[in-house]
């Protein structure tokens, strides 16, 4: 049975894209099939973060208007065979996105595919209200900062409100992703911590992925961050909350800075 | 880390209650949006339909606390006598004598 997953946050550059391939391919690690899809019309980056951006030829606006068929605009994952994208239209005016030609596309990808995971755009505009339109569950990415909770908590809103199965009477499972979390500046307090996150927002917990470079390093290569380096920490958290996704009980850690002492007495200097 | 910094609390306990207190007030619970937005709209509308009020002699503070929210209006009426009897309405003179002001103090929104 496939599952519509949208990964939200309202505020940008909270890491939704970062999170969708990480997630992404972590999913589609087993051979399960994974399908991602770039929502943000105009200002599409899933592509250039999964490495495929020479690859794009038809979109997701293309499928909606009948110019390519579904088959012609997935690309598949060169390194995971079983993980596809759906890029978005990087010209086109986002209002040729449809309510009734997003749902044609979803369900005909329901038939095809495992998971299916939309990447929203950042907002609470019509690409960000359509990626979560036809969600089962949604993950929020939140940053431990005060602007991403509060954006959090309207996207809260508006996914217990504007689905298409809040409208039926129905649940979209939520699942909070806490993202680019320091626990040395939470202990210090200098950040939000995990525990002050999870109460203002009371929403489950689905992983912790700590501020690491190694983020920065996988999209400089297009490489989703699990493929890129699966021991780094981000990685790890992401592999744990992909595997909370699929039921399994997993417990949670929260990620320390493993910092040998040498990096400990310059980091503190350079800070 | 300083001294200074050692007993200063950091600044996460002040961003958790900041967010606290915003989303209580967002979440609009109680179905009731913006009470004091509609308060200060409809208290504005029954005093300008009894005086002209001048939109820029018109201040208005709110401050949505955790338990008690405030709403201040303050609005300068001048003084007819003094309006019509051609003393400048915001001389030092007139100010005192002739501006009354309307301050509103509600509770529990």
């Amino acid at each position: 049975m496939a599952k519509v997953l949208v990964v939200t946050s309202g505020k940008g550059g909270v890491g939704k894209t970062t999170s969708t391939a990480a997630l992404g391919a972590a999913l589609a690690h087993d051979g399960t099939k994974v399908v991602v899809i770039d929502f943000d019309v105009g200002l599409r980056n899933l592509d250039l973060v999964m490495g495929a951006e020479r690859r794009v030829v038809f979109d997701l606006i293309n499928v909606i208007n009948g110019v390519a068929k579904l088959s012609q605009a997935l690309i598949r994952d060169k390194r995971l065979e079983s993980l596809h994208l759906l890029p978005a239209s990087q010209t086109r005016d986002k209002d040729a996105l449809t309510e009734d030609g997003v749902a044609k596309v979803i369900d005909e990808l329901r038939t095809k595919f495992d998971w299916i995971i939309c990447d929203s755009p950042a907002g609470i505009e019509r690409g960000a209200t359509l990626a979560m339109r036809y969600a089962d569950a949604a993950i929020i990415v939140t940053n431990p900062e005060v602007s991403s909770v509060r954006d959090s908590d309207r996207i809260i809103g508006l996914l217990d409100s504007k689905t298409v199965r809040a409208e039926r009477g129905e649940r979209v499972d939520k699942h909070l992703l806490i993202t680019r979390y320091s626990s040395s500046r939470a202990a210090r307090g200098e950040m939000l911590s995990i525990d002050d996150v999870l109460e203002i927002l009371s929403t489950p917990l689905l992983g912790i992925i700590p501020e690491s470079q190694e983020v920065l390093c996988a999209s400089n290569v297009g490489s989703p961050v699990t493929l890129n380096n699966p021991l780094s920490a981000p990685a790890r958290a992401y592999f744990d909350a992909a595997r909370r996704l699929k039921g399994e009980q997993v417990s949670m850690l929260v990620p320390s800075e493993t910092r040998g002492i040498f990096n400990r007495l310059f980091a503190r200097k350079a800070a | 880390m300083s001294l200074f910094n050692f007993f200063r609390r950091g600044s996460a306990p002040i961003a958790r209650e900041r967010l606290q207190i915003l989303l209580a007030h967002e979440r609009n619970a109680g179905g009731h949006p913006d009470l004091l937005g509609v308060l200060r709209e409809e208290i504005i509308a029954v005093i300008g339909r009894h005086v002209s009020i001048e939109p820029d002699k018109v201040q208005i503070k709110m401050d949505r606390g955790k338990t008690v929210s405030t709403l201040a209006v303050d609005i300068e009426i001048p003084n007819r006598d003094h309006v019509s009897g051609g003393v400048p309405p915001f001389s030092p003179l007139t100010f005192d004598a002739g501006r009354d002001v309307l301050g509103m103090r509600g509770s529990g929104i």
